[in-house]
């Protein structure tokens, strides 16, 4: 369904509006303690809800890269040791899947005032979540290479493959594109991605049952198939951090990464030449389809049914207070691509637009998607590798995924 | 000691020489490198286009003017909060070692002199413990300690790592308490002390070789663990290593590589100190038994 | 000493393990004796800042009744054990049935996770433990005949490998065996093949992971060796040198049979450390042609959204029962030396 929020998600709505909005949220009584994935923007990001809480709050935060295995045991615990988590569309489902984040109309019918309708995620009918922030995997590449040999910014995976090519045969470079190939989960990611551009669906209509030994699946990892030919030999083992240091020392001409690695893309340290060359575009389609190839993800907040109703809504008003502020998101409008009334977007955030108007996919929130994310990561790499046909690498990962999903109750 | 044992011919000096050359070279180049590179940028550090920019700080001299610098070092400490994190190491480290050596010299010294049949079926049954793999263990834990409120502060993350250090310990020092002559606290229990008394006067002064390995490795391992540190302590009190992780970075978001650089060596100099005492404490060991024996 | 002396000394150590270790291994084998209890899902509308959608959801409710009555899970036996992740019977039955010849039945045996995860698991197991026990010894008794004034410094330069944070040092080894870090090129330049990728083959990979394994553990083997040759009585050795023994006799007869326990004792760590290898794949990004049984159990409890307690408890029984096959001849060795020493 596609909805004009994205084009109202950007509008600009004068920032005097929101000129109070700096002054703390007037936490008084409740403790907050939120646990947090680690990265940059969401240090930025919790800078300002603790000074939204105040200088008196009971305010603490645990940023951990584990964050996800820590989420499901630590709010079921009651009282929940954390009364606010921040989840993505990945991370939201195993809180949902046990009931661990309560509904927050109440709340956001006091507090969210200066939300925008669409941060606002609902399920069912019930807000759950408040989205702060945006993030998508799409095309970056080197504009003096391309314009060299006269090629056109490809806006299709098949105008990649042949750009990457030609890039190839004029010598420029032995290996010209590069993505996160490396076995695990971002290679899974992978799949998702050009799965879902050639209009794939994980399940079966309504049921847990998998659903990507097909033709779709098989045209999905052809297509991987030759961007890893085209990849560094080494691809099997590069994340996204060991493709944005193939970029900053010019090995590579293309490469379908993060948009939140803008900011440290195209900062000032490293080679000053290759990132005044360095460009974004949108992610390309795929094998014909109208949508990118990419996933669509956000970042919000949710909060803990374990915890008392004062801490909910002490975490709730200071974390609402960052969410709503424009001065947040206009003082760091390269951090990230903020979901934040009156935001003015930054010059690298058109892809993620693009994007989300261009119709790509969410990531797929079902109960049982981890479950499948995980058989792809470690079944698809035989296949890469050239040991096994593609129709055995996907019949593996339905194997895979049936046996956890059969253990986990969903089949 | 009798010197003229210990005098070797000129050959063996040359070809030990030679081998212990060779084998320092191997083990402490990667640290070397490290130690040098943590002065350089990460453009330097981790080129993927030119290995010598490390040796050489290429890039280093166009982003801070000097083919050197402390800039990562400063920032870790400050910034990043390393120096929180170096104390929880400190009070982690000290009290796990303290703690593990206590109980596993008491229970491998029982295990050592009694000989009925279960001190073997307890010593096998602290194997098969051992072979638990970690992460399942602590991934266990977690409901539990937040049930308790006992997760993410330090004195849970100590009692776990003796736990889990336990049977190594016990093994280590079952096997050096097995090295020492049975005839010495026999003697002394014959002389009237009890079991305790002939613990803490006989075997306490000439265990210290077996007591100081297992020292060091229990130190290792509060040092150096991951599983159990990364899962079981809040930011607060997060020892060296789960802040080093963390300035790694996640998936869609790259880290601070120099940061965790600089970091690993500021943490390693300290060790130098521990070793240095822990190689002494071997030597005077051995005179000690000696005299004793 | 009497049982009750016994008792007071083991107490302290023997609940530290019981409740730390011992509770969880039963509760492991319980949880992996279960699943889940059924799912129940329901479609509903989902409203994202990109647009709303059908999606389905598991319904709390009517899955938390379903749990109320059945708080372990449904009982699954050894269901678990024999499913495709782990030993597989079912599909290693078929994979008879249809392979025409021995190869082909052994490409689809190790083609699955679990015999694939082993075969890794043992080979580096069996590749690391002699080298490293081997190099510990012949470093150890190296550096015990140096003068003390720089002892210190090497055992300290000996023991690095091991004190580098494993997290740090194989990212910085994985970065100098790169192939344009110093390591790698050097190798690209000692073979003249410029396209020499120690990364890219699984081959190379596996033989990367062996040396750094031997690499990691010797020091282990050193310290425990150093410390015990210490402790060896000087008189047999006087006595043996006034006898004419040479120093290779000397070392073969009276110092090698002093340090047998401890010999022992490195060889079990060795063997179930080995056994558990993990972190060497992990930070040489080698999960794609190199996983070990810890590495599986990681994979269920990390990589997922939700911890697969079932799964990973299985991998981890079965991982013991690996160990203990693996230690079975050294147990007995050591149960022999025990009854005599009664």
């Amino acid at each position: 369904m596609k909805k004009l929020l994205i084009a109202l998600l950007f509008s600009f709505v004068s920032a005097s509006a929101f000129a109070g909005s700096h002054s703390p949220c007037g936490v008084t009584n409740g403790s907050i303690n939120i646990l947090a994935n680690e990265f940059t923007t969401y240090r930025i990001f919790m800078d300002e809800v603790k000074s939204c809480a105040g200088p008196d709050a009971d305010f603490n935060v645990t940023h951990s890269v584990d964050h996800n295995k820590l989420q499901v045991a630590a709010l079921s615990a009651n009282p929940a040791e954390f009364s606010a988590k921040l989840v993505t569309n990945g991370s939201i489902t195993p809180l949902m899947n046990d009931g661990l984040i309560r509904p927050l109309d109440d709340l956001v019918a006091k507090y969210g005032a200066n939300l925008n309708e669409n941060q606002k995620i609902t399920i069912d009918g019930k807000i759950y979540a408040v989205a702060f922030m945006a993030n998508a995997q799409h095309l970056w590449y080197r504009e003096s290479i391309l314009n060299d040999l006269g090629i056109d910014v490809p806006s299709t995976y098949e105008e990649v493959i042949a750009a990457a090519e030609k890039i190839k045969a004029a010598g420029v470079m032995p290996n010209p594109y590069a993505g996160a190939f490396k076995s695990g989960w971002n290679l899974g990611q992978e799949f998702v991605n050009m799965y879902l551009g050639h209009g794939g669906e994980f399940f079966k209509s309504g049921s847990a049952q998998p659903n990507v030994n097909n033709e779709k699946g098989v045209a999905a990892l052809n297509v991987i198939k030759k961007l890893t030919e085209l990849s560094n030999p080494d691809f099997l083992t590069q994340d996204t951090n060991a493709v944005k240091e193939e970029w900053e020392s010019g090995n590579v001409a293309l490469m379908h990464v993060w948009n939140s690695g803008a900011a440290s893309l195209l900062d000032d340290e490293g080679d000053q030449a290759i990132k005044a060359d360095t460009r974004l575009a949108p992610s390309p389609s795929v094998g014909g389809g109208s949508k990118p190839a990419t996933t669509l993800w956000w970042d919000g907040i949710g909060i803990s049914t374990n915890t008392s109703d004062e801490n909910a809504e002490a975490s709730f008003r200071a974390l609402v207070g960052a969410a709503s502020s424009s001065e947040l998101a206009n003082d760091n409008p390269n951090a990230t691509v903020w979901l934040i009334k009156g935001y003015t977007p930054g010059d690298t955030a058109g892809p993620v637009v693009d994007a989300a108007n261009r119709g790509a996919t969410p990531y797929p929130s079902f109960p049982h998607m981890s479950l499948m994310h995980g058989a792809l990561s470690s079944e698809l790499v035989e296949f890469l590798q050239g040991n096994e046909s593609a129709e055995k690498a996907l019949a593996d990962v339905e194997a895979a995924y049936v046996a956890k999903a059969t253990e986990q109750g969903f089949l | 000691m009798d010197t003229r044992l210990n005098k070797y011919s000129k050959q063996l000096i040359i070809i030990n020489s030679i081998f212990i050359l060779f084998w320092l070279t191997i083990s402490i180049f990667p640290f070397i490198w490290t130690l040098w590179g943590s002065f350089k940028v990460k453009a330097d550090f981790f080129s993927r286009a030119e290995w010598t920019y490390a040796l050489s700080g290429f890039n280093t001299l166009i982003e801070t003017g000097a083919t050197t610098t402390v800039k990562a070092y400063i920032e870790s400490w400050t910034e990043g909060e390393f120096w929180r994190a170096s104390m929880n190491t400190m009070i982690v480290t000290v009290s796990v070692v303290s703690i593990s050596l206590f109980l596993g010299t008491l229970g491998a010294y029982a295990l050592s002199r009694s000989t009925y049949k279960y001190t073997f079926y307890i010593l096998i049954a602290a194997l098969i413990f051992r072979a638990m793999p970690h992460i399942t263990l602590v991934s266990g834990y977690l409901f539990p300690f937040f049930q308790l409120n006992i997760w993410g502060i330090l004195p849970t993350t100590i009692i776990v790592l003796v736990a889990i250090n336990q049977p190594f310990t016990l093994w280590l020092l079952y096997s050096f308490f097995k090295t020492v002559p049975k005839e010495l606290d026999e003697s002394a229990l014959i002389d009237g002390c009890s079991y305790f008394q002939a613990f803490r006067y006989i075997i306490m002064p000439v265990m210290w070789p077996g007591v100081v390995t297992a020292g060091l490795f229990s130190m290792m391992l509060a040092y150096n663990d991951f599983t159990v540190t990364a899962l079981l302590l809040n930011q607060e009190n997060y020892t060296m290593v789960p802040k080093i992780n963390a300035y790694l970075g996640t998936i869609e978001y790259g880290g601070n590589y120099m940061w965790a650089v600089s970091s690993v060596v500021s943490a390693t100099a300290p060790l130098f100190m521990i070793i240095w005492f822990f190689q002494r404490q071997l030597i005077s060991g051995l005179t000690a038994g000696a005299v004793k024996g | 000493m009497p049982h009750k002396t016994f008792f007071w000394f083991i107490f302290p150590t023997g609940l530290a393990m019981i409740l730390f270790i011992g509770l969880p291994i039963v509760s492991s084998f319980f949880q992996s004796l279960h699943i889940e209890t059924q799912q129940v899902l329901m479609e509903v509308e989902n409203c994202d800042p990109f647009g709303c959608q059908t999606n389905v959801r598991v319904d709390v409710e009517a899955t938390d009744k379903l749990r109320e009555e059945n708080p372990l899970g449904r009982f699954n036996g050894f269901g678990t054990y024999l499913d495709r992740n782990h030993l597989a019977f079912d599909e290693i039955g078929e994979a008879w049935n249809i392979s025409s010849s021995m190869g082909e039945f052994k490409d689809i045996v190790l083609n699955l996770p679990f015999y694939k995860a082993l075969l890794f698991t043992l080979t580096f197991c069996f590749a690391v433990t002699p080298p490293v026990i081997f190099l510990g010894f012949i470093v150890a008794l190296s550096i015990n005949t140096l003068a003390k004034s720089i002892k210190g410094l090497i055992v300290f330069g000996t023991i690095l490998p091991m004190i580098v944070t494993p997290l740090i040092g194989s990212l910085v080894l994985f970065w100098m065996i790169d192939s344009q870090g110093i390591i790698g090129a050097s190798i690209q330049i000692l073979f003249d093949d410029p396209n020499l990728s120690l990364k890219a083959s699984s081959n190379l990979t596996w033989i990367t992971l062996i040396i750094y394994g031997i690499w990691h553990n010797t020091p282990f083997a050193f310290v425990v060796f150093y410390a015990a040759l210490q402790t060896v009585p000087q008189d047999p050795i006087e006595a043996a040198y006034i006898d004419g023994a040479s120093r290779f006799q000397r070392v073969r007869y009276i110092v090698i049979p002093h340090l047998y326990p401890v010999a022992t004792f490195i060889m079990l760590i060795c063997l179930m450390d080995n056994f558990r290898v993990f972190e060497p794949i992990i930070g040489f990004s080698a999960e794609g042609v190199a996983q070990s049984l810890s590495w599986m159990i990681y994979q269920d409890l990390r990589n997922e959204n939700k911890m697969l307690f079932g799964s990973a408890g299985a991998t981890s029984m079965l991982t013991i029962l690996g160990i203990a096959i693996l230690l079975t001849p050294v147990l007995i060795r050591t149960w022999k030396e025990f009854r005599t020493e009664r």
